[in-house]
């Protein structure tokens, strides 16, 4: 218990002073996280949208691949990356392991699914009238997909923070992919939160541990608080 | 009908343009995270990649040195920490430059397959076999053989003495082998899966000896993480003595005959830096002023005692 009280003290030092090793692997943190958000939403949400209306055999079927890889074990898609990125793997060539591009890539490819999922629920759920309206009013078909995608576009704000928050709190391709690296620049550097955690437990650095996971629910916290405010306005 | 459709054409332009952010502040992102690494000084900083044996890291010895290195040759030092037999993977898959690992028999191999090149050996050091303070094996200041023999032969009978192995195909994993080998049993059959006594932690040494600490088990670990770690734990060193227990590190470039983009040059500098007197002077000394006595010893001087050629400790690579 008092390891407890100590570390959260400790942690809330750490917190407070901006420690700067705390900081920029936080800050690497989001920028890793975010980056394969975005490119996981540029794809995810196209292809949910053209999955969602498009008419073609074997739709459930996708439908239901997709919801199976939502739980894609983290480890599996570290492998994965590993091996295709490993100098001696298929694009070995672009030197990828061990960066934060590669982070990036285990990252988009882990939470694709999920997002494409959850896309197709939020265009599926829109109301039905106002497709019917939109349809019946003449709109063309990129008109009636923007306006659809408007009307739901709540649901895809959250598909977008499910995303985000599954990359951010993911440690087992982080690590296999990232290698946990602390160099001297901040880009060369594949420490994240996750990986830090594991890392400075394992060494018996508890407070610096909660420290990086209170940094890490705060993260998470705020993403959250940002959508439902959003969302209720 | 004319309202709606001027309606759409707005919102449509300003998802457009909305589209066309993200995908650019995505591409921005992805430049600062790949590009920077290249782009900060003028002169483009050499990379180093290494793969290490976890003792050298969790006892922050390289994070000592690198930054002596970083400075005097401008490159930038990459470490990733694994156990010996991870190191050599990626070495034998060329995702590194160097490797420090500490398995001579593994090490020969890698040699004699042709993926390591100029192995120099840089530090020296002891393993320990450190358990509970109330030694419920009774293996204080035994030989190793006999201590290992004890544990095997009481965590059979006691639910209370257990050994926690490394279980990583670590260097400190096949000293464990190998000293139950010397005390005459196969690893397969009479230690691994023989009871709840024998455990794998499947881990680096820090973690090792955090988790043996947890369970009040013994562990082997090398002394210098043990060291490290120890105003931490409760476990005390019972075993330190016996020839089998020494522990050797070298370190040695991946072959750039096989992997023509490794960075040979900087690989060869920070093996030469290793073994510069300067160098092994703060090998030696590292740890003195916090642990009270050095966690490594210095090569140079001893290769007789430790067991290899004169070169492989003095000349530098070319």
């Amino acid at each position: 218990m008092y390891e407890i009280v100590e570390g959260v003290l400790e942690a809330l030092r750490l917190i407070v002073t901006l420690d700067p090793d705390v900081m920029a692997i936080a800050v690497r943190s989001i920028v890793i996280s975010l980056t394969a958000t975005i490119i996981a939403s540029i794809f995810a949400i196209p292809l949910g949208a053209a999955i969602n209306f498009g008419t073609f055999p074997g739709r459930k079927s996708l439908i239901n691949l997709i919801q199976t890889l939502y739980s894609l074990p983290t480890v599996i898609v570290g492998l994965l990356i590993f091996l295709l990125i490993s100098r001696v793997g298929p694009f070995g060539f672009m030197r990828l392991l061990f960066t934060p591009t590669a982070m990036i890539i285990a990252q988009t490819i882990l939470i694709l699914p999920i997002m494409t999922g959850l896309t197709i629920s939020a265009l599926s759920a829109v109301d039905p009238v106002i497709r019917d309206t939109l349809r019946s009013l003449g709109a063309t078909r990129l008109q009636f997909l923007v306006n659809v995608l408007k009307e739901a576009r709540f649901a895809i704000l959250a598909t977008v923070a499910v995303g985000f928050g599954r990359a951010i709190s993911e440690v087992g391709a982080a690590i296999l992919v990232g290698g946990n690296i602390a160099a001297s620049s901040f880009a060369s550097s594949t420490r994240v939160l996750t990986t830090a955690i594991s890392l400075e437990t394992s060494m018996g650095n508890i407070s610096q541990s909660i420290a990086l996971g209170i940094v890490l629910l705060v993260i998470a916290l705020g993403v959250n608080l940002a959508i439902t405010t959003v969302q209720h306005r | 009908m004319h309202v709606l459709r001027y309606f759409c054409l707005i919102t449509m332009h300003r998802r457009i343009i909305f589209a066309v952010a993200t995908i650019m502040v995505a591409l921005m992102l992805i430049c600062g995270c790949t590009g920077t690494t290249t782009d900060p000084t003028p002169v483009e900083k050499q990379q180093l990649r290494i793969a290490t044996t976890t003792s050298l890291y969790d006892t922050k010895l390289l994070d000592h040195l690198t930054p002596i290195f970083e400075e005097k040759y401008n490159a930038e030092v990459l470490v990733v920490s694994a156990g010996t037999g991870k190191a050599l993977e990626y070495g034998q898959r060329g995702d590194v430059d160097v490797m420090m690992v500490h398995d001579r028999a593994r090490e020969d191999t890698f040699i004699a397959d042709g993926y390591g090149i100029d192995r120099r050996v840089f530090a020296y050091n002891y393993f320990v076999l450190v358990g509970p303070e109330s030694d419920p094996a009774g293996v204080k200041a035994m030989a190793p053989e006999a201590a290992f023999t004890a544990i095997r032969e009481k965590g059979m009978a006691d639910k209370n003495v257990v050994f926690v192995s490394r279980g990583d195909a670590s260097g400190t994993h096949s000293k464990e082998k190998a000293i139950w080998k010397a005390a005459g049993f196969n690893y397969s059959a009479d230690v691994q899966g023989s009871g709840d006594w024998y455990q794998e932690a499947g881990t680096g040494m820090g973690a090792t000896l955090t988790m043996t600490n947890e369970k009040e088990a013994y562990t082997l670990s090398d002394i210098g993480t043990y060291l490290a770690y120890k105003g931490d734990l409760k476990l005390v060193t019972l075993v330190d003595e016996g020839d089998i227990l020494l522990n050797v590190y070298s370190v040695m470039q991946i072959n750039p005959e096989k992997f023509p983009e490794t960075n040979s040059t900087i690989a060869k500098d920070w093996i030469n830096f290793l073994i510069s007197d300067d160098i092994q002077k703060e090998i030696g000394s590292f740890g003195v002023d916090k642990y009270g006595q050095p966690l490594f010893y210095a090569a140079q001087n001893d290769w007789e005692k430790i067991g290899v050629a004169e070169a492989e400790v003095k000349n530098p690579v070319a």
